[in-house]
Parts: structure tokens; C-alpha cells; sequence
């Protein structure tokens, strides 16, 4: 799977810009903030998060608290195919787990991360957050949407629509984790060759 | 992890360090959840198939597979077919005809989770064989130190009491050395079994090593394992000599005890009752690694399994490409190790 064709289709400053955008599309929406919270997906949806809620406490000058979620143990593929995912989150030496501060009860949830895809990811944070309280609401902020759902799940916030091919790969990278922002298209190998066969 | 946990060498450091992080990452706080449930094994088959009497390792296990969503059943030897003279051997393999997933034993022999590993496709988890090894009583042990002192290298334990006949004791020497941390065993020469420097352990015959020691590692006098030889001249001389209380224990020193405890025996009953021991974190850890164990058994093995499909060029296709048949032969490699560790030190 090494990549052969990388390509930033996102730059540090877009990326800034849509995050901030975002940021204001949330408080747009859910007008009372004292009932809002965030809830960032491990490992760059949380690190959104938290950009998220600095930047609307900026704007309204009210703290928004930010939590952090781990859906390896609600993944539909752990046990029946063993998940890679969780498998590489194994292997680092300091893994993060759930970290809720606050109770979930009756609050608007916005779930944030990185990348949609088949939303399988979205159903288990969904699943793993009723283990935690009961929302009033739960919405969905992401980074980029790239489409090829396989369940009925539509986010609420979007930064960018990236329409990709199954054989391509986008990464979200951020400062915090990768030392930079931006968001690179990968085609693999496979990928160029099924787009030339086409 | 391997397809089995029979013995702590089945375990690197590595291994022990990923899966306590496990326990601690995942499981340590679900504890305090109103709902203490997670879907991960949902549709998995648990067996807990004890033939010793248990509270601690049997309810936890239970507890671990429930909160796991697994489909736990516990098989008590006397309250089963085994009662019935039915033989380990047979008993595995009609357990085996119901497909389950793991099987966890507690057996009064040596050697008898390698045996069950050779009849079944299930995954084998040792919960105790004898004198033999009881490796998830390790694993919470070092959680705990790890939880208490943080990391281990180089801290000095001591484990006191009844070594012979301690399987808790055999696997705590091969993983409190794993971890780095240099052990000393203390009990009179009966209650240590014969080619006792093999271990690489210090050994004393006095409490007087426990100075200078970071944890204090207490065992359960096991007088059901005697059988009517004499390995003390008397309780009351050991108690004099060997029991631990509060006056053996200095400024930032921890006990521990795999429990049951047999209060005003290996331990005072002020010291039972003190802060310094940690006798209860044991048992709340116990739950937590039990549940990264079962976890990481079925997860670990199912990625090998699935890397192993989609790569079937790369080598060594025998021991993972088709498990059932191959597995019979793995295991039988395997079972003979532990087994043979255990007699040259027992």
C-alpha cells in the first residue's frame, strides 16, 4: 500500500480558515451554548475538538466542554475480523482512552473527526456515547467528507467535500500529531491502475 | 498474544506492558460507569471450567467476559459430569462440540491448561494448574506495583511464605523479572522447592531481608497441599518466625497478597487492615486485566488470522494459515515447555 501520487488538496491556511468556519456554523445553530458539548473522536477528531472549542469560547466568550472518545471497544470488526485500527492503537505506548468530564445527560452533542467514509466509525461513537448518558441531541461536525457511506449516517457540519475513488487514501494531518496541518489525497498503486483501466 | 496464556513466558516484556496498558486505558474506569458494559466480544462464547475452589479469579472472570458482552458459562467441577467420573480429556471435548471461544481453567494439576489446549480449538487461558503457574494472577500483581510505584525496573521485591507448593509464586518470579525488578525469596528451606537457584532469585531463610525491599509479596500457607507431610514442625513456629505485621513494614514499603488471606498466619491482622497493603487494589485490578486478556486474546489472534489469509505467500503458512488443523500440532509443540519449566524447578 505505499502510496505513489501524494497530494495536499487542503493547505495550513484553508485548513485554519474551515476549522473557523465551522466553529461559527456550530454556535449558528445551537443557539444555547450552556447545553452544548463537544466530543472529539481519538485520535485527530479530538485534537479538532479542542481547536473547536478554543475558538467558540473566543467567539462567545463561554466555555464549551470538550471530551474525548475511544470507539475501539465498540468497532464492528474488533472481534470478528480483529480491526487493524485497534491493532495499531495497540502497538503505541501511550494510548488515550474515553475521557468524558462532564454527564452526557440531556446535552447537545456535536461529534467531531477528521474523516467521514462508510460512517461505521460515527455508529460506534453514536453506540459508545448512549453508554454514557442519554443526549438530547447528538450532530456531527468533520474535517472532510469523502463519501462512500455504507450506513444511513449524514454529517451536520462539514469542512469539505473531497469526492474520492475507494482506492485512494485521505489523511487529516495536524500540528499536534504530525507535526504540521493539511489534508493529502494518497492514491495507491492499485488505484492508478483501476482509473487507467477505466 | 498467542492463541494460548498458559505460563508467564508466553509473555515478553513488551507483551505485559501493551496489555496492562489495556487494562488500564480501557477497562480500570469502566468500572465506574453506570453502565459497566461494552459490546466488544458480543456474540463470543466464554467457558470457565474450575476444578479447584475460587472466589476472586472465578467471579472476575465472569465478571470480565459479562462485561465484555461474551456469553460466559462457569462449569464448577463439583456440580458437573466430572463427578460422574468423566476424564479432563473427555470433558474438553464435549465442552470443545459447543464452539466456544475461550476456555478458562482452574485445575489441582500441573500442566492440565496445556492439556485442555490439546483437545480444543478454543482459546486456553490458565486460571491456576496446580503448583504450576497462574499467569492473570501475575499480570494484576505487576498492575498494581505498576500503579502504585509507576515503573518497575529495578524496584526489590520479596515474595514470603509457602513457595513450594505457590503457583502464584512461579508465575510472579518469571514476571517480576520480566519487568525488571530483582526478587527475593524468604521461607524456611521446606516450603522452597528443590533446584531453587534456578529461578535467579536472592534466597533467605529470614524476614530480616525485607529491609531494604520496595514491595513485600505475601502467600497463602497452603496446608491443602501438604497432604499430611510435615513441612513445618509447627504452625505456631512458623507464625514466629515467618509471619509478617505491621513492624516489618518500613516507610514507603507495599504489601501484597494474592489472597485468600488467613489472618494472624502469613499476615498480622493489623497489617491486613493497615494502608500499607494493597491487598484491595489487587482485586479491583484483577477485573480489569482479566477483561484486557480476554480482549486481547481473541483481538491479537484475529488480526494474525486475517493478516494470515490475506498474505498466505509469506512463510511459516502451517502454524497460522488453516488453524484447525494445524493447531493440534502447534499446541502439542507448545504445551510441552511450560510443562517441562515447571518439574525442573518443582
Amino acid at each position: 500500500m505505499s502510496g505513489v501520487f501524494v497530494k495536499t488538496v487542503v493547505s495550513a491556511d484553508q485548513l485554519g480558515r474551515t476549522i473557523v468556519r465551522i466553529a461559527h456554523e456550530i454556535l449558528e445553530k445551537d443557539q444555547d451554548a450552556g447545553q452544548l458539548a463537544l466530543v472529539g473522536i481519538h485520535t485527530r477528531g479530538a485534537h479538532l475538538a479542542h481547536r473547536l472549542a478554543e475558538l467558540m469560547a473566543q467567539f462567545t466568550g463561554q466555555e464549551i466542554p470538550v471530551g474525548e472518545l475511544d470507539i475501539s471497544l465498540y468497532r464492528d470488526d474488533v472481534a470478528a475480523r480483529g480491526s487493524l485500527t485497534v491493532r495499531s492503537r495497540l502497538a503505541q505506548p501511550e494510548i488515550k482512552g474515553t475521557n468524558l468530564p462532564f454527564g452526557i445527560d440531556d446535552m447537545t452533542i456535536v461529534l467531531v473527526d477528521d474523516v467521514l467514509f462508510t460512517g461505521r466509525t460515527i455508529r460506534a461513537a453514536i453506540d459508545a456515547l448512549f453508554d454514557y448518558g442519554r443526549p438530547s441531541c447528538i450532530q456531527l461536525a468533520v474535517l472532510v467528507d469523502r463519501g462512500h457511506r455504507e450506513l444511513p449516517i449524514r454529517p451536520d457540519f462539514v469542512g469539505k467535500n473531497l469526492p474520492t475513488s475507494t482506492e485512494e487514501r485521505i489523511n487529516v494531518r495536524l500540528s499536534e500529531v504530525d507535526g504540521e496541518d493539511e489534508v493529502v489525497l494518497e492514491a495507491t498503486r492499485e488505484g492508478i491502475e483501476e482509473g487507467q483501466r477505466q | 498474544m498467542n492463541r494460548y496464556l498458559l505460563s508467564m513466558n508466553d509473555l515478553s516484556h513488551e507483551d505485559i506492558e501493551s496489555l496492562l496498558a489495556t487494562a488500564r486505558v480501557d477497562f480500570l474506569d469502566l468500572s465506574k460507569r453506570d453502565i459497566k458494559k461494552v459490546p466488544t466480544l458480543r456474540g463470543r462464547t466464554v467457558i470457565d471450567l474450575f476444578y479447584e475452589k475460587s472466589t476472586r479469579t472465578s467471579t472476575s472472570f465472569e465478571l470480565a467476559g459479562k462485561r465484555l458482552s461474551a456469553d460466559v458459562i462457569n462449569v464448577k467441577a463439583d456440580s458437573s459430569a466430572v463427578g460422574k467420573g468423566e476424564s479432563l480429556k473427555d470433558t474438553t471435548l464435549t465442552l470443545n462440540a459447543y464452539r466456544p471461544d475461550i476456555i478458562v481453567i482452574r485445575h489441582p494439576h500441573v500442566g492440565a491448561a496445556a492439556f485442555v489446549s490439546r483437545f480444543t480449538e478454543a482459546h486456553v487461558i490458565n486460571a491456576g494448574d496446580g503448583m504450576g503457574e497462574h499467569p492473570t494472577q501475575c499480570l494484576l500483581d505487576i498492575f498494581s506495583m505498576q500503579q502504585e510505584f509507576g515503573e518497575l525496573k529495578g524496584l526489590k521485591v520479596a515474595i514470603v511464605g509457602d513457595i513450594l507448593h505457590s503457583r502464584v509464586a512461579r508465575s510472579n518470579i518469571i514476571g517480576f523479572q520480566k519487568m525488571g525488578m530483582e526478587v527475593t525469596l524468604v521461607a524456611p528451606p521446606a516450603l522452597l522447592p528443590r533446584g531453587v537457584e534456578a529461578f535467579g532469585a536472592e534466597v533467605s531463610h529470614s524476614l530480616d531481608a525485607l529491609a531494604g525491599m520496595d514491595m513485600i509479596y505475601l502467600l497463602r500457607m497452603q496446608k491443602e497441599r501438604h497432604e499430611g507431610a510435615n513441612f513445618l514442625p509447627s504452625l505456631r513456629e512458623y507464625i514466629a518466625s515467618y509471619q509478617v505485621g505491621l513492624r516489618h513494614v518500613g516507610k514507603g514499603q507495599r504489601v501484597l497478597h494474592p489472597g485468600p488471606i488467613n489472618r494472624g498466619v502469613e499476615i498480622e491482622g493489623a497489617l491486613a487492615d493497615s494502608q500499607e497493603n494493597l491487598i484491595l487494589h489487587q482485586v479491583e485490578a484483577g477485573l480489569a486485566v482479566r477483561m484486557a486478556v480476554l480482549y486481547r486474546i481473541i483481538v491479537d489472534n484475529a488480526v494474525a488470522d486475517s493478516a494470515a489469509e490475506s498474505e498466505p505467500a509469506t512463510g511459516e503458512a502451517g502454524s497460522t494459515g488453516s488453524p484447525e488443523k494445524s493447531d493440534t500440532g502447534k499446541s502439542a509443540a507448545q504445551v510441552e515447555e511450560p510443562v517441562k519449566n515447571i518439574h525442573a524447578v518443582g
